[in-house]
């Protein structure tokens, strides 16, 4: 039988693998709803956009939900403390995801040009708002909270718009919108692929210059010491490599490595969410005032009998989720070309020359990767 | 207000909103998968019409229900964190495996079958279908197996202030889990029986495409007929566990306040429901018959039920608010009659082959799809707010369940804005409900696989 302990450990640890692949697999949702703007000409390339997440978003999200409830019952009181201290981010993060939920079912079912205009605001700031607040809320968790006694969050709205945190929003949301971008430049042809590689020209800098500050500002800022924490160079590491992955990231684009670029910038953001979990051991809300008001992972654990049950249902079932979320990534491989001109109400706009074979190499076996696995 | 009372209405319009879209989905996703099998194994194309039509109506539903049970979700933590810490440990096990088990499949596989067709084998994009459908009955499942626990505590025993699970096999064994399951279910059933019933009703009297509807209204007629007869029984079934488990919901249910054999039960109260009503109108024995299936049962009274919960837990009022308890009761039953009798109508006109020919019957069978719907919001009502005092039965009282840290001004915010966007999601979705549902039917595709796929998403 697996130590009590040990079993608590491996609940933190399954946690942020699927926080992990939530940030995997709907930041690239995110990311193609910020960038859409800068990459579509007209309203086809819009639909494009769209629809090269279509099939998968939904599943996509079922990562938060079932991170949120794996959170419940395997910590409740981590569960607890950090939903209501997070109250109002919360709030706007929910907002944000249900209006971008809805515009994906709704824009297409009427042609007004107004009515698909304000679904297309509503996907973009849908997904721009949980892209920034995503990446503030976990810069605050790894930065330490104004906590109370017993874990109970002290600092309203205003406590969670610390500075880093903000600086932490702009980083998850530039690391998202160039996870965005390799998935356009890897799932569509024509303008939209080649406008979004030229946006990861300035995206990729960006998000090493931001990712790299805000590891600066945090490793500066330190944090009161919890007993059983990790070395304090094995985060630092973690978020290096993440960063170097995002430089790789830039190089593939560059050679036109659309596959590569996209399997790069996904490890890059496992290896910054690793770097925050890896960070946050072993507390799960960390003070930054009185050490001891933090909640540790042994104090927040579910009992025994909860995590046993729990782990046996993972172990069935997580192998099979992957097989037929890889499977449909599978089906859904190959890249979204716009009809042709005749075919179509409007012509491409820039007629541009047909994507290089080189271009196309890698979707299938990419398509695989689009789980973080188990 | 306070927090407290704000964070109920906010939990109370949540939970009531999401359950208009749930039911919706879950019946239509049996009905639609139904109709492609039919269309599948009799290579008829009415039957694939009929098919991509409803499914329009589901694809519209489907993306409310989503977006608002993740709301759900995360209400728990945020405005109920005592109860959260209370509970975890049981009620997040079953919520956790909801999405493992049940979101994936039905999140992804209704990916498959909307940009699927045409890429898929026919007979796999038939499986994602009933794939999808199984993932929606799988999710009432665990969230059931999670309220009925609230309901009906077992499989546990209270450990430094929190509930422990000592028992997992008696919480998914839990007898008011299963009987509230088969209620839900086959509620959920009835409610896309009859939305289909009543949209085809409008359809045949618009002159359109008789005999395409005509065959869905017979169809509907008879999924809703079956279904409804099954809600009762397990409706009945819950009323007999709930006189064991929580009988003071069963006597709020019908504001009996002294203990009696023979119980009669009350159709219509004027007045108020003090015991002394201006006028009612009884039927004799009924409630001893649905509370202990016999004539001279006896049915325990609000009074002595008050006592002895006193004596058990302590000072206090366990007497819910009885007019809502009373009045959801008599709602969802009466609808629940209405749509025997209106879908048993339908089935013996469909009989005789002449269910497109009488006006009266099509009229009611628009009017028939407001039916489930008060039906499942007053069943909701009722269950939740005849547990009141209790947020779970016996052990936690909702007063002591609600986020401590959270603010008055917090939840109120929460709460308009909530509200708000609700109001706004629900207007839209309902013209693009009745816009899909006023809609030709369409002639299928059998063409090319667009260069661009699923462009109509």
């Amino acid at each position: 039988m697996v130590e009590f302990s040990n079993l608590n450990t491996a609940w933190f640890a399954v946690i942020g693998l699927l926080w992990a692949g939530y940030f995997f697999l709907e930041g690239f949702d995110f990311g193609v709803a910020v960038v859409t703007p800068f990459v579509a000409a007209d309203d086809l390339d819009r639909r494009i956009c769209m629809n090269a997440v279509g099939p998968t978003w939904d599943g996509n999200e079922v990562w938060l939900v079932v991170a949120g409830g794996a959170t419940f019952a395997a910590f409740p009181l981590w569960y607890a403390q950090l939903f209501s201290g997070f109250y109002l981010a919360l709030f706007v993060v929910l907002v944000a995801l249900i209006a971008r939920g809805v515009s994906f079912e709704f824009r297409e079912k009427d042609d007004r040009a107004s009515w698909k205009r304000f679904w297309d605001w509503a996907n973009f700031l849908g997904s721009l708002v949980p892209a920034i607040v995503w990446g503030a809320a976990f810069t605050d968790l790894v930065h330490g909270l104004p906590l109370g006694p017993g874990g109970t969050y002290r600092g309203g709205l205003l406590g969670l718009l610390h500075p880093v945190a903000l600086l932490g929003g702009l980083a998850s949301l530039a690391l998202f919108s160039l996870h965005g971008s390799v998935f356009l430049a890897l799932k569509t042809s024509g303008g939209v692929a080649r406008r979004a590689s030229r946006l990861v020209r300035v995206l990729a800098p960006s998000t090493v210059v931001l990712l790299v500050g805000l590891l600066g500002w945090l490793v500066q800022a330190g944090r009161p010491a919890i007993a059983g924490s990790l070395p304090a160079v094995v985060p630092v590491v973690l978020a290096l490599l993440g960063v170097l992955f995002v430089v790789a990231t830039g190089l593939f684009t560059a050679r036109s490595r659309a596959g590569l670029a996209f399997a790069a910038n996904g490890l890059a953001i496992l290896l910054v969410t690793g770097a925050a979990f890896a960070r946050l051991f072993p507390a799960v809300l960390a003070s930054s005032g009185v050490a001891a008001h933090g909640i540790t992972i042994e104090s927040a654990a579910a009992g025994h009998l909860t995590l046993v049950v729990m782990s046996v249902v993972a172990a069935i079932f997580t192998p099979l989720v992957l097989a037929y979320q890889g499977w449909t990534y599978w089906v859904f491989r190959q890249r979204l070309v716009r009809p042709p001109a005749g075919d179509g109400s409007q012509p491409p706009p820039d007629g541009g020359p047909v994507p290089t074979p080189r271009l196309r190499v890698v979707p299938g076996p990419i398509a695989a990767r689009g789980d973080p696995g188990p | 207000m306070s927090a407290l009372d704000l964070a109920r209405w906010q939990f109370g319009l949540t939970t009531v909103f999401h359950f208009f879209f749930v039911p919706v989905t879950i019946g239509l996703a049996v009905v639609v998968a139904s109709m492609q099998t039919l269309a599948y194994r009799r290579k008829d194309e009415t039957w694939e019409r009929l098919t991509t039509f409803f499914g329009r109506l589901f694809l519209i539903n489907l993306a409310v229900g989503v977006v608002t049970g993740i709301v759900l979700e995360f209400q728990f933590g945020m405005n109920w964190s005592s109860y959260s810490v209370f509970v975890g440990n049981i009620f997040g096990a079953p919520l956790a495996i909801e999405g493992l088990l049940a979101f994936f499949l039905e999140s992804t596989f209704v990916g498959l079958w909307v940009f699927g067709k045409g890429k898929l084998s026919p007979r796999l994009h038939l499986a994602t279908i009933w794939i999808t459908s199984a993932g929606t009955v799988l999710s009432a499942f665990f969230i059931l197996a999670a309220n009925s626990w609230m309901q009906h505590p077992v499989g546990y025993k209270v450990e430094h202030g929190k509930a422990v699970l000592t028992d997992f096999w008696a919480v998914l064994g839990n007898s008011t889990l299963w009987a509230s399951f088969v209620h839900t279910v086959t509620a959920a059933f009835v409610t896309a029986g009859a939305l289909v019933l009543g949209i085809a009703a409008w359809q045949i009297r618009k002159g359109r495409e008789r005999d395409a509807f005509g065959r869905a209204a017979r169809f509907a007629a008879v999924f809703t007929l079956v279904s409804v007869l099954v809600t009762s029984v397990a409706g009945d079934l819950q009323a007999r566990l709930m006189e064991t488990q929580q009988p003071m919901k069963m006597a709020a249910a019908e504001a009996l306040y002294t203990t009696k054999n023979g119980a009669s039960f009350s159709i219509l109260t004027i007045g108020d429901l003090s015991g002394k009503p201006v006028f009612q109108i009884r039927l004799p024995h009924v409630l001893s018959l649905v509370a202990d299936l016999s004539w001279n049962g006896s049915v325990q009274g609000i009074d002595q039920i008050q006592a002895s919960e006193t004596a058990a837990y302590g000072h206090g009022s366990y007497v819910p608010v009885l007019w809502v308890t009373y009045w959801s009761f008599r709602v969802m039953v009466g609808m629940g009659i209405l749509l025997v009798l209106l879908s048993a109508w339908g089935v013996l006109l469909a009989r005789r082959k002449r269910l497109g020919d009488s006006p009266w019957f099509l009229r009611a069978a628009m009017a028939g799809m407001a039916l489930p719907f008060l039906a499942n919001a007053s069943g909701w009502i009722f269950t939740e707010m005849g547990r009141q005092p209790w947020l779970v039965y016996g052990l936690l009282r909702t007063l002591h369940g609600v986020s401590p840290t959270v603010s008055t001004a917090d939840v109120a915010t929460t709460l308009i804005g909530f509200v708000g966007l609700y109001t706004a999601i629900g207007v839209v979705d309902a013209v693009l409900m009745v816009r899909a549902a006023r809609r030709d039917l369409v002639v299928p595709e059998h063409g090319e696989t667009p260069a661009v796929p699923g462009l109509v998403y």
